[in-house]
């Protein structure tokens, strides 16, 4: 079941001016519940501002865009509620935090959702239990924290409006590899406890790989590949064109395969490989 | 909304206004506020916007484009426009609440009106047309000579192109973070106006907080590269006047006198 619909979206931005660009071409998309969504392409391919038109942020020029059947974009639509049905975390998110305690800023999506302060506070600590933030950082100010932990507190701040669908755009940037697992692993987990919708916007194929079941490769404002992860990472060739490089370990099965080695050319995670590589050793 | 705002952003297309010296530019635009300040009727007005039409056409700035850059000032200008037409002495047109409107404040607002208009037109045109690091080239070759009574003219000129340079990534970054903060379901538009300035807290607070870190970020690099102004610094593109400069400064110079030769 369809739960939000792009169809037919262009967003030409800046239009009859020397700015002008299509950021978008003709997309049609569909995402379903309970999906883990992976959209790549390189820095300037559209992917922000497609997610960007999935919680109304920006109109498209033509083309609609459908939440449970109905048209964002129609006259008396509450955007509002839709982007807490809709949560995004922008990149850098922690360059958002404002309030005096990390728990206020938490509560600030759920207040202006109508709840009472207490409910949006109550709220705010059990999204950020969710991304396992010590519990004695709660009342310090979210100026305070170091860099992995302010983005945490910033995606409870999303997470607190308890999204049905979770837009996340380069969640991982910036962070030391340890920093990156745990985000990834956050996320994942949430899909899993929560079944939520995950549309995860990256450049690092490694991430997708290990956690999309669906890819978009966006290119120049258009919809390239839209299919699994390995029928995607399979037009290894094609996306490099297009400035991005498939897993390291898609080249290396590639080229066993090559060879004449008995493997697939498809593995999620390098123990995955591994283990593909030891049953071709015969081990 | 806030991305609609054009004035001071550099407008990148190809044309002669563009490849004019930008001291030329600086001096232009201070030559064209003269008029506008000197110009005593509606002939002299006229003129100058003939002028500053031909200009724009020659840049090739769309007139909707710069058009843009008065929203900005709008209220200002009304604001203007309503005390001339009631506190100007003279005869009256209409009362409203016991206040006269008079035809000289009728006049008067007119003028001030256009003036007003003009005054950011043409300016707003010079730095539709050089690029922030130009205009502070052709300024601070314009100042060197303050150089001799002490006035740190270099330091001068850093910091109005790094001001300047600002002025776009604070924009693109309040932009940025009014999105994140609708995303989370903020509402910048709605409700009285109280409600609107504590509803500016969200943006303000990471609006500054970015800000400072930006600007320390930039300390940090220019120290790294031992940047000084007391050094006189050679450039990589020298200012040259040629032929085309000096028929500018021609233009202008026959310009500012038939404005204040004009009735």
């Amino acid at each position: 079941m369809s739960i939000l619909k792009l169809d037919h979206v262009n967003y030409i931005y800046e239009a009859g001016t020397a700015f002008e660009h299509h950021a978008l071409t003709d997309i049609t998309v569909e995402f379903g519940a309970d999906e883990f969504v992976g959209i790549i392409g390189h820095t300037g391919s559209g992917k922000s501002t497609l997610i960007q038109m999935c919680n109304g942020l920006e109109k498209p020029t033509s083309g609609t865009v459908l939440f449970h059947g109905e048209d964002i974009h129609q006259k008396g639509y509450d955007l509002k509620s839709l982007r807490c049905k809709v949560g995004l975390v922008f990149q850098y998110p922690e360059h958002q935090l404002f309030a005096e305690t990390v728990r206020q800023d938490a509560a600030f999506g759920p207040m202006n959702q109508g709840l009472s302060r207490e409910e949006a506070l109550e709220r705010a600590s059990a999204a950020l239990a969710l991304t396992r933030l010590p519990e004695e950082l709660y009342d310090c100010s979210p100026f305070e924290l170091s860099g992995g932990q302010k983005r945490r507190a910033a995606i409870a701040g999303v997470l607190a409006m308890e999204p049905e669908i979770l837009m996340l755009d380069e969640p991982t940037a910036g962070l030391d590899p340890k920093g990156r697992d745990e985000i990834l692993d956050l996320i994942a987990g949430l899909r899993r406890e929560r079944s939520m919708t995950v549309l995860l916007v990256s450049h690092s194929m490694e991430d997708v790989a290990k956690y999309a079941d669906r890819l978009l490769v966006m290119d120049d404002g258009k919809l390239r590949y839209h299919d699994t992860t390995e029928a995607v990472f399979a037009h290894y060739k094609e996306l490099e064109e297009m400035g991005l490089r498939a897993p390291a370990l898609s080249y290396v099965l590639h080229s066993l395969k090559e060879k004449g080695w008995p493997v697939g050319t498809y593995a999620s995670s390098p123990e995955e490989a591994r283990d593909m590589i030891l049953g071709a050793l015969g081990k | 909304m806030l991305r609609e705002i054009t004035i001071g952003q550099y407008y990148p297309v190809e044309s002669v206004i563009h490849r004019l010296d930008p001291r030329v530019k600086i001096l232009g635009t201070i030559g064209y506020l003269i008029s506008l300040f000197v110009i005593k009727g509606y002939l002299g007005f006229i003129f100058a916007a003939l002028f500053l039409g031909v200009v724009t056409k020659l840049s090739g700035v769309p007139v909707s484009y710069m058009v843009r850059g008065l929203r900005a000032i709008v209220v200002l200008v009304a604001i203007t426009a309503v005390f001339n037409l009631f506190f100007v002495p003279g005869e009256t047109l209409f009362t409203v609440f016991g206040i006269r409107a008079t035809r000289e404040g009728l006049v008067m607002a007119v003028l001030m009106t256009v003036r007003m208009v003009l005054l950011i037109l043409g300016t707003s045109l010079m730095t539709f047309t050089t690029t922030p690091g130009n205009l502070t080239d052709g300024l601070e070759r314009l100042m060197r000579p303050l150089e001799h009574i002490k006035v740190p003219v270099a330091d001068i000129a850093m910091m109005m192109s790094i001001a300047l340079r600002f002025i776009p990534i604070l924009q693109e970054e309040t932009v940025k973070i009014m999105k994140a903060q609708t995303a989370r379901g903020a509402d910048f538009d709605s409700g009285g106006l109280i409600k609107k300035v504590k509803g500016l807290v969200p943006l303000l607070v990471p609006l500054f907080v970015s800000a400072f870190r930006r600007a320390d970020d930039l300390a940090l690099a220019m120290e790294a590269r031992c940047y000084s102004g007391a050094v006189r610094r050679t450039k990589m593109e020298p200012l040259v006047f040629d032929r085309v400069d000096y028929a500018g400064l021609a233009i202008m110079a026959v310009y500012l006198a038939a404005a204040i030769a004009l009735p």
